[in-house]
């Protein structure tokens, strides 16, 4: 038995990107080689194109009216069901973020685990986060007006370079968790857990267009994301210094919301709630409240 | 119609304010000279007439005062809460005390009616001091962390359309959180700012705290690229928040911004038809409409479109326009001479491109800066006077049938700033305003402002909010160095 099975030849699989609820690939047709930390070829990756990064914004912006609709019950339901698709495949990704990061398989495996709570722990923030951050205002008038948090819209993540699948993770769910959509950067060196990532999303209920997950050169498809008019924010998370400069600038042009690159020891550790409230626009409703009377006591 | 209404003139006493020929820029306490002695001119945009001189600082200024606030920030955040929360307290108890003189004087050098600076913005500006004040010591209660930090000099730079409310909003927070402050207030409307450094000093400010600066763009600018400046806050024309974005890209400065808007006034066919009207008129007409949250857009439901225009142009009719000081005045002047010419041009364009211009009767004084008020009707969705914020007295009429439509022409705008929503159907109300993409939705009113309640844009309207809660973000490092709190 065992020689028969060391002579079968195993499958390979294509690493696509996912963009639009679909798993095309780079519509330029090139790839890229991915290595592991030790060099070892592991796989050809689609290197997108600006024209790919146009298409994952086109298909980001169609699936933000339904997915800033939803219900923040529902959403929270379907980030807790992307926790449960990924325990599924817990094996494949410590395998393939043990290769990606050069970590034994006890560490990876405790990164999968991080990254599979994280999605647990956003999947619980959905439907508290308007509580926390908005609420009534004691308005010195005859007036009543309610501030809650908005999604911004369509948000450019560009993703973290060294932590591939739990610094993405970490920057995509508080994106998506508030009802923003996400155009995401994967790491340019490591960037099969992402793709991976993505055949989860695509089985957790997750509408198309939510998540799109780009492989590439951030220096590449940065400028065209960061200039798009029809992005609202762009987190940095995964730029260097030059190239965090150069896309603020960009982004100035629509005033994007921009979320600069801050220094992370470890992904692990709480992740507090400012990357959610980076993406949340701040809205107040007003009404007058009228009068039952002077009596007072109209009821 | 005008003569059964004739008013008697009922000018409100110049008396109770006392302009100094000269001022200097307030730095480190104490009035000085700019270092190359440049002064300019600020004159009363209801007559012409020139108010006082003013120092025109430069970048040696900026960097002395940014010096000057930076000396005073160690003291000044160490000081306990309470200690800073009753400097604050102080302050607002003397701009109550003061709020006639400071009213007039803002109508003298702004060109807005006594009716708005008496009754909207004085009271508003103290309340802000006093809401900000209770915050000082209670910080760590606010949402932001355990033992939030300041982040250190806020440069500020402010609008002439609010002057001395603008300046409330700007450092009342700042100085609540602990930090201090350089603002440079616009170059036609310095004086209230001026006032308030003296009424620091009569609250026994520590000096640095406060530094006021008056000038020009480039002082401006040159405030707002300074190395050791560590938040920079806005409020003006969205040209120039962008630049301000570019400007500070890729260092540390914290940024808030509030710039521009064209809200949308929408008003459904079950609206009541006077009370809109007096939401409309509110909406585009106060401060002459030089406001940034102004409901610009008339949005009129077809059916009651022509109702809607009947009443409107009967109460646009009744309107007075005229001495700033009158206590029975609607609208004033207009700022500037630069910006009646920008109201002029793009009510000209607006002809030009085929929108049926109408105002009422109305005499302009034959000095200083007027506009009359004026609706546009015919408008499309592809004029200027639709698109661009024009930010004076003029109303585009636009119709739409059904709510979507509604929304979506409200939407149809690079700004998001503020929405109006006129209907007796509440359910109605709150569709909506959940679609409407603006930072401030006012149904069945308009134009209201509170300092417990948070102010700010959508999309190229600017960001961050001011005011509430929400107001002390600007202001707060997060407790965790990391960026997390």
């Amino acid at each position: 038995m065992a020689t028969v099975e060391s002579t079968r030849l195993n499958v390979f699989k294509t690493y696509k990107l996912y963009v639009g609820g679909k798993f095309p690939r780079s519509e330029s047709g090139r790839v890229y080689e991915v290595t592991d930390s030790k060099g070892k070829w592991l796989a050809n990756a689609p290197l997108s194109s600006r024209k790919d990064a146009r298409d994952a914004v086109v298909a980001a912006r169609k699936a933000f009216g339904g997915w800033s609709g939803a219900t923040a019950y529902n959403r929270g339901q379907i980030l807790y069901r992307i926790a449960e698709m990924l325990e599924g495949r817990r094996e494949q990704f410590v395998r393939e973020v043990g290769e990606a990061e050069g970590l034994s398989k006890s560490k990876a495996a405790a990164v999968v685990d991080a990254a599979i709570d994280r999605w647990v722990w956003y999947a619980g923030w959905t439907d508290k986060i308007g509580q926390i951050v908005g609420g009534a205002n004691p308005v010195a008038g005859p007036f009543f007006n309610l501030s809650t948090p908005e999604p911004t819209g369509v948000v450019t993540v560009v993703a973290p370079q060294d932590s591939s699948f739990l610094g993405l993770i970490s920057v995509i769910a508080p994106v998506i968790a508030t009802g923003n959509t996400a155009v995401v950067i994967t790491s340019e060196k490591s960037p099969l857990p992402a793709l991976s990532l993505g055949e989860v999303l695509a089985t957790s209920d997750l509408p198309g267009g939510v998540v799109n997950i780009l492989s590439g050169k951030a220096a590449e498809m940065g400028p065209h994301l960061a200039s798009h008019q029809d992005v609202n924010a762009i987190d940095l998370a995964g730029a260097d210094a030059a190239l965090a400069k150069e896309l603020e600038i960009a982004a100035a042009d629509n005033l994007k919301r921009v979320l600069r690159p801050q220094p992370v020891d470890d992904w692990s550790a709480d992740p507090g709630t400012s990357r959610m409230t980076a993406f949340l626009e701040t809205k107040t409703v007003w009404h007058p409240t009228g009068s039952l009377g002077s009596g007072g006591s109209s009821y | 119609m005008a003569s059964l209404f004739e008013y008697a003139p009922a000018p409100e006493s110049r008396s109770v304010v006392d302009i100094a020929p000269s001022y200097g820029l307030f730095i480190d306490g104490e009035f000085v000279d700019a270092a190359d002695g440049k002064v300019f001119k600020t004159v009363s945009p209801s007559s012409e007439e020139v108010l006082s001189e003013v120092a025109q600082a430069g970048a040696a200024d900026v960097d002395r005062a940014v010096k000057a606030a930076r000396k005073a920030f160690v003291t000044w955040s160490a000081l306990p809460g309470s200690e800073r929360a009753k400097y604050l307290f102080r302050i607002a108890r003397i701009i109550q005390e003061r709020s006639r003189e400071l009213a007039v004087l803002e109508t003298l050098d702004n060109g807005k009616p006594i009716k708005e600076t008496r009754d909207a913005d004085l009271p508003l500006v103290a309340a802000h001091f006093f809401y900000y004040a209770g915050w000082a010591d209670k910080l760590d209660h606010a949402g932001y962390g355990a033992n939030p930090r300041p982040l250190g000099v806020a440069g500020q730079v402010i609008p002439w359309n609010f002057p001395l409310l603008m300046l409330a909003w700007k450092i009342a927070p700042a100085l609540a959180t602990g930090n201090t402050v350089v603002l440079k207030p616009a170059e036609t409307t310095p004086l209230t700012a001026l006032f308030f450094a003296d009424i620091c000093r009569q609250a026994g400010l520590p000096k640095g705290v406060v530094n006021i600066l008056t000038g020009y763009g480039d002082a401006g600018a040159a405030l707002v690229e300074h190395p050791d400046v560590n938040k920079v806050a806005f409020t003006g024309s969205t040209a120039v928040g962008k630049a301000i974005a570019r400007q500070i890209a890729g260092t540390d400065k914290k940024v808030t911004l509030e710039l521009g808007g064209k809200g949308a006034n929408i008003v459904f066919d079950d609206a009541p038809i006077d009370q809109a009207v007096e939401g409309i008129v509110n909406g585009i007409f106060f401060n002459q409409g030089q406001v940034c949250c102004a409901g610009s857009r008339l949005l009129v439901q077809e059916s009651i479109h022509d109702e809607l225009l009947d009443s409107l142009k009967r109460r646009l009719s009744t309107l007075r326009l005229g001495d700033p000081l009158d206590k029975n005045t609607d609208i004033g002047a207009i700022n500037s001479a630069e910006q009646l010419a920008r109201i002029t041009a793009l009510a000209e364009t607006g002809e030009a491109e085929g929108a049926e211009r109408w105002s009422p009767a109305c005499e302009l004084p034959s000095s200083g800066y007027w506009f009359a008020p004026t609706l546009f009707t015919n408008v499309t969705q592809a004029h200027t006077v639709a698109r661009d914020e024009i930010f004076g007295p003029v109303l585009s009429v636009l119709t739409f049938r059904t709510p979507d439509e509604a929304v979506a022409k409200a939407n149809n705008s690079q700004y998001g700033l503020s929405a109006g929503i006129w209907t007796e159907k509440g359910s109605r109300i709150l569709a909506v305003a959940n679609k409407l993409r603006a930072g401030v939705v006012w149904a069945n009113t308009f134009n209201k402002f509170d300092p417990t309640s948070p102010f700010g844009g959508y999309k190229e309207s600017g960001f961050g909010r001011e005011g509430g809660r929400h107001g002390l973000e600007g202001y707060l490092a997060p407790s965790n160095p990391k960026g997390e709190r």
